[in-house]
């Protein structure tokens, strides 16, 4: 994999609404992500680092500028196709986990492949085997009220891992949980970065952003600050 | 097929979750489907009920009416023109080829009395052809013959009904006697149960006597040999508009109808009247439908309105799944399926509930059951088909809410 870009992004810019209350979220981003790498975005509110979050996750496209995303020009594609791509290649962990409500965890982690070509059969047995993943072997049929704040987050990266896609987004995964929970979060995804998965966390705490092997660091809709340190490789 | 297997399985159980909502929802469609085939079966029926009624008034029969006609078939001038005669009759008998029989009539109310009890009944002084036209035959006794008629006899034959006022259920009243008018009369047979007519009368309260016995005795007559309506029985229904056309001939010349002038009588044939019956009793059964099919898109309109609610609850389960990929056409299909799911259950509960509803009412009103499988799967596909178009703003609406604000929401 090696030098390989997961993510190439040039002069992004997004601006909501027009005229003079037109607001310019981002204001030209370059970034490159290699694959395998462990990136936290880290700013103040307001930075743009969701933007940029929404835009890297293909929930919404740049008002300008270039985005590859594995080598794919994804910044003009319709609503349908930025569907197609985050189902194929993109992870999702939000901040307040985002799970459907009264569905097992099998059937919450099973939610990407349904959209996707798997076979009905070969769903489960990937819910299953991605909840095994995440050390919720034997929770597979609990329903998210069931389950503490640790486990949801663990379903829900489940949920992200289970297409096994090329790019795992985190919001903020650890931020409402305690800091013993997440200490067991941030465990879990230096272990699948161990592993090969590149992630970009998006985060306001110093220390989770300490877990990454490169910070990145915005103000006013621009990166300010790309530092790559030790970390845990 | 994957796709549509997993998107029913998830509608079902959204549709499960809000279970009691769920079922109210349903309850709109169940009564409009419901009322759609009870009232299609109560039409259907009701025309079946009419059949019948026509039927026993004898197959193939034709009536003459003294005075004019206008259009519609409502007889205008009844009384003004010259009666109609027993000569008529005769002349129809000699003169008119392809009859089974030609009989007519004149009746009047008279108080029956018999074994100690009165009763209140029409008595009709007819020939014994009449019992051959009306295809009606005795089930006690014999009808009244012909040397009854010539002798002017002082016998009759009752009415099932009537036997059952003056004799009581079950009881052979052949060889008693009643009084009409304080004449005695010999029963000799009492007739087979005929029901209603169409209009609602009893044709079993009557009592039949000799025509002459009739108009000399009991009725009595400005001049013998009037009659109030001629019947005939035709051979082949087919032979209709020539028989027709010969009765218009012969009448004409008999009253003396001048070239040019409008018939002072009326023809009358079975076909006509039972094709004015049944007119009007389709057009009875298309305004019942109508009435029903209301109540149908008032359930639809249910189902959007619960739809609208469930897109608005469920937002942020919206935004998760576009965020993992769903289309917007997923998303649609989903909201859909659970509009289409909820108008089918509505429909296939309804449809027992329409079965029972008509039973319910043929049993109340002595109606012979119809229930249409045609009306069954109508009823079915139209529940499914306000589904989807009810269903359809609120599903387009949930596809095309925007990833990040959907899930955002609160």
């Amino acid at each position: 994999m090696g030098s390989e870009h997961v993510v190439r992004a040039r002069g992004l810019e997004r601006v909501y609404g027009s005229g003079p209350v037109a607001v310019h979220a981002l204001r030209g981003v370059d970034l490159e992500v290699l694959a395998g790498e462990f990136l936290a975005i880290m700013g103040p509110s307001g930075c743009g680092k969701s933007t940029l979050l929404n835009l890297l996750g293909c929930l919404d496209r740049p008002t300008c500028g270039a985005y590859e995303l594995a080598g794919r020009d994804v910044s003009r594609l319709d609503r349908d196709a930025r569907a197609a791509v985050r189902n194929e290649m993109l992870g999702f962990v939000f901040q307040d986990f985002h799970l459907l409500p009264r569905t097992t965890a099998v059937e919450n982690v099973e939610l990407p492949l349904i959209y996707g070509p798997t076979g009905a059969g070969e769903q489960q047995r990937r819910a299953v085997a991605a909840l095994a993943r995440v050390g919720l072997r034997g929770r597979e049929w609990s329903t998210p009220r069931e389950l503490s704040g640790g486990q949801q987050q663990r379903v829900a990266i489940a949920r992200a891992l289970v297409a096994e896609p090329a790019l795992l987004l985190a919001d903020e995964p650890t931020g409402n949980l305690d800091s013993e929970t997440s200490a067991g979060i941030l465990a879990l995804l230096d272990e699948l970065h161990t592993k090969g998965m590149t992630i970009v966390l998006v985060t306001h705490d110093e220390e989770v952003a300490a877990r990454a092997g490169r910070i990145v660091r915005m103000r006013d809709g621009r990166i300010v600050q790309d530092t790559r340190v030790g970390g845990p490789a | 097929m994957k796709l549509w297997l997993s998107t029913m399985r998830l509608a079902a159980r959204s549709l499960r979750r809000n279970a009691m909502r769920s079922s109210l929802t349903a309850l709109g469609v169940v009564v409009g489907v419901a009322a759609v085939i009870a009232m299609v079966s109560v039409g259907q029926g009701a025309r079946a009920r009419l059949q019948e009624q026509l039927a026993s008034v004898g197959t193939n029969i034709m009536m003459i009416f003294p005075g004019a006609t206008s259009s519609g078939g409502s007889r205008a001038g009844w009384g003004t023109a010259d009666p109609l005669t027993v000569a008529d009759a005769r002349a129809i008998e000699r003169q008119v080829p392809g009859l089974r029989g030609v009989s007519y009539f004149r009746r009047g109310v008279v108080q029956v009395q018999a074994a100690g009890q009165s009763w209140s009944t029409t008595v009709w002084g007819v020939p014994e052809s009449f019992s051959i036209v009306r295809e009606w035959p005795p089930r006690l006794g014999s009808f009244l013959r012909r040397s009854h008629d010539e002798s002017g006899a002082k016998v009759a034959v009752l009415g099932a009904t009537v036997a059952e006022q003056l004799f009581g259920l079950g009881q052979d009243p052949v060889g008693a006697e009643i009084r009409l008018k304080d004449v005695p009369f010999k029963v000799i047979g009492v007739l087979e149960e005929k029901g209603q007519t169409v209009w609602g009368r009893d044709q079993d309260d009557a009592v039949f006597i000799p025509f002459t016995t009739a108009e000399r005795k009991v009725l009595g007559a400005k001049r013998l040999g009037n009659v109030d309506m001629i019947r005939l029985a035709l051979v082949a229904s087919g032979d209709e508009p020539v028989v027709v056309d010969e009765l218009t001939r012969l009448f004409r010349q008999r009253r003396r109808v001048e070239p040019g002038e409008d018939d002072d009588f009326a023809i009358r044939t079975m076909s006509e009247m039972s094709r004015a019956a049944q007119g009007s009793a389709e057009d009875m059964s298309r305004l019942l439908l109508a009435i029903a099919s209301i109540s149908l898109v008032v359930g639809g309109i249910g189902i959007m309105n619960v739809l609208l609610v469930s897109v608005g609850e469920r937002t942020r389960e919206i935004g998760i799944r576009m965020a993992v990929g769903a289309r917007g056409r997923h998303i649609l299909v989903q909201f859909l399926c659970e509009a289409v799911a909820l108008s089918s259950v509505g429909g296939f509960a309804g449809v027992v509930l329409g079965v029972l509803v008509s039973v319910l009412i043929s049993e109340l009103s002595d109606w012979p059951i119809l229930i249409s499988p045609a009306a069954i799967v109508g009823a079915v596909a139209f529940a499914a088909g306000v589904g989807v178009f009810f269903g359809y703003y609120p599903a387009r609406k949930a596809s095309r809410l925007d990833p990040i604000e959907a899930l955002h929401h609160e």
